[in-house]
């Protein structure tokens, strides 16, 4: 059974998980978002045109997507020093698991607000839209089911990543699982992790899916 | 959908304060030796060449043609969602060629345009769809709100300004179009096969709205369309665009009641009857009895008036039977033919006086009903 020690250290996890993901996640939407309208609408053919500055973008965010997490986070060390002050612990992990998400988001959105009607660009620059307005009141609306659907399948592969994080000694769920469950073979501890990261999980798939449904369905 | 009952009744023309300024002068479109040609890796194709027309202000100018002919480019380089590669587009008299990006903002604010398919937001409700011209322009909010109150009712849809547009018809939904194309008071409305997407009943609607639109706000309209039904139905003239170059353009009684050139007579082609099949089977290209019946068909181009008292007494006390007839009144001119069945010794000559052609189809035996 689980002592009160073990209850304590799991609950520590479990925020300290929470904090990783929350954080990162909303780097990731704040730098995403706009990472894939520039990649949208730079490109040839957009209103912004810009193709050189288009394809080197397209270059760094496949060379991010392109290295493995675990590797990401030690490669980053040097940058996360700077960015975090730190190299150890949950705000350590936040910089790397973020400047891995960011282009997986942004690459998802990019996807759903290539998909808007052009038509709809059209009436909307018909009716007199600039160019922002048509990003603001076209793009992003009409893309926003598609990009929700893409943030929700974002968060719950950074829950994943995030189990990588105890490298640099940030806790969180899967650390605990590494080392009480796997290296003290503590199979009570693996299988209590196991099932909070598959509740965690859902209920973040089912929360996305249920705000794509209510704005799908409006 | 409510169809024609929606539209207001013309008594309710007061009601409208946008009426009040009702009557404009400006909205005429010039375009003078007007090209285009899309460069694709294919090669270059000419979708437009040495076009010139002149729009009025405040008419129901058609736009037909085959698919492919090229009506949707011309349609969106007058508001410059296509830039064309040579000529010029004036509308109101200015030049649109060298405009910047708030020009063309200005410009777009004086020329609505509505879709074939809508093209109305989806995350937005119907207020909030026939808002956005205003939002933009930054017009404030207590004024938007009854602009748009005011367009809402103009085309019949008081009351659905929080529904989404999924929830409407396709009537519906071309109607919240006109409203947001005409929220921003413009002079000039662009329907781009505004109709073509709904039902014939739904299309008399809308057509029934644009032609009371025009008429209340004195807006110019032009419409591309590949269904002569539409022009007839409410254009005051036409061009038959083929290829990329004008067919041919006049009024369109005149081009219906005598198209030159044979795009226009394959477009008029689902429009007219021919002589059903019982009767031309039995044709015969000479009387083979005295007693047999001439068949011939008196043409209505617009000119001459079918006046059946008078060909009652050219034919006299004869065999005198109506076998086809189809006569449409287009901007009050009668256009179509009229088959008549008489003796092989009728009066032809005189005949001929009273239509604008005249022509023998063969004869029939008389006892063919």
């Amino acid at each position: 059974m689980l002592t009160a020690q073990m209850v304590d250290r799991l609950q520590q996890a479990f925020w300290d998980t929470a904090l990783m993901v929350g954080v990162s996640a909303g780097i990731a939407v704040a730098l995403g978002i706009p990472l894939a309208v520039f990649l949208v609408t730079s490109g040839p053919g957009g209103f912004f045109p810009a193709p050189r500055l288009n394809r080197l973008v397209g270059m760094v965010v496949n060379g991010f997507r392109a290295v493995p997490f675990i590797v990401l986070l030690v490669a980053l060390i040097p940058f996360t020093r700077l960015v975090a002050g730190t190299t150890i612990g949950v705000w350590a992990a936040i910089v790397p698991l973020a400047v891995s998400a960011t282009p997986f988001f942004a690459r998802i959105a990019e996807v759903s607000l290539r998909e808007v009607d052009p038509g709809l660009v059209e009436a909307a620059q018909s009716i007199g839209c600039r160019r922002w307005d048509i990003v603001r009141h076209v793009l992003l609306p009409e893309a926003l089911p598609g990009i929700i659907g893409g943030f929700t399948i974002t968060v719950v592969s950074m829950i994943g990543a995030s189990a990588m994080a105890g490298a640099v000694g940030a806790g969180g769920l899967g650390d605990v699982a590494i080392r009480y469950g796997y290296q003290r073979f503590d199979t009570t501890v693996m299988l209590v992790v196991i099932a909070i990261l598959i509740l965690l999980v859902s209920v973040v798939q089912f929360s996305g899916d249920y705000a794509v449904r209510r704005l799908k369905a409006r | 959908m409510a169809g024609a009952s929606a539209i207001l009744p013309r008594g309710a023309v007061g009601a409208i304060p946008a009426a009040a300024e009702a009557v404009r002068t400006a909205g005429t479109v010039r375009l003078e030796g007007l090209g285009k040609t899309y460069r694709s890796a294919a090669g270059e194709v000419q979708a437009l060449q040495g076009i010139d027309l002149d729009i009025r202000a405040g008419e129901i100018f058609g736009i037909i043609g085959r698919s492919g002919a090229g009506k949707s480019s011309l349609l969106r380089v007058i508001n410059r969602l296509e830039q064309p590669t040579s000529g010029r587009v004036l509308v109101d008299g200015q030049d649109i060629a060298g405009i910047n990006e708030a020009g063309l903002v200005a410009l777009r604010r004086r020329v609505g345009m509505i879709f074939q398919h809508f093209n109305l937001l989806s995350a937005k409700t119907v207020r909030e769809n026939v808002a956005l011209p205003l939002r933009v322009a930054g017009v404030p909010t207590a004024e938007i709100a009854q602009r748009v109150d005011q367009a809402l009712e103009l085309v019949g849809l008081t009351g659905k300004g929080g529904t989404y547009p999924s929830r409407l018809s396709g009537g519906q939904k071309q109607r919240v179009g006109i409203a947001r194309a005409l929220v921003s008071r413009p002079e000039i409305l662009l329907c781009d096969e505004a109709t073509s997407a709904l039902d014939p009943e739904t299309t008399g609607a809308i057509l029934r709205l644009l032609k009371d639109i025009n008429r209340r706000l004195g807006l110019t309209v032009v419409l591309i369309t590949h269904e002569m039904s539409v022009i007839r139905e409410i254009c005051d003239r036409v061009v038959v665009l083929e290829r990329g170059e004008l067919a041919e353009q006049g009024p369109v009684w005149q081009v219906f009641g005598a198209p030159r050139h044979a795009a226009t007579r394959a477009l008029l082609q689902p429009l007219q009857h021919s002589l059903p099949e019982d009767l031309a089977d039995r044709l015969r290209d000479n009387p083979r009895d005295p007693q047999d019946q001439m068949l011939v068909e008196l043409g209505f181009a617009g000119k001459a008036v079918p006046d059946l008292a008078r060909l009652a007494a050219i034919v006299g006390p004869g065999p005198l039977r109506l076998v086809l007839s189809q006569i449409d009144r287009i901007q009050g001119h009668a256009i179509g033919q009229l088959v008549l069945a008489l003796a092989p010794s009728a009066p032809l000559e005189q005949l001929a006086g009273l239509a604008d052609s005249t022509r023998i189809i063969g004869y029939v035996d008389s006892a063919d009903g």
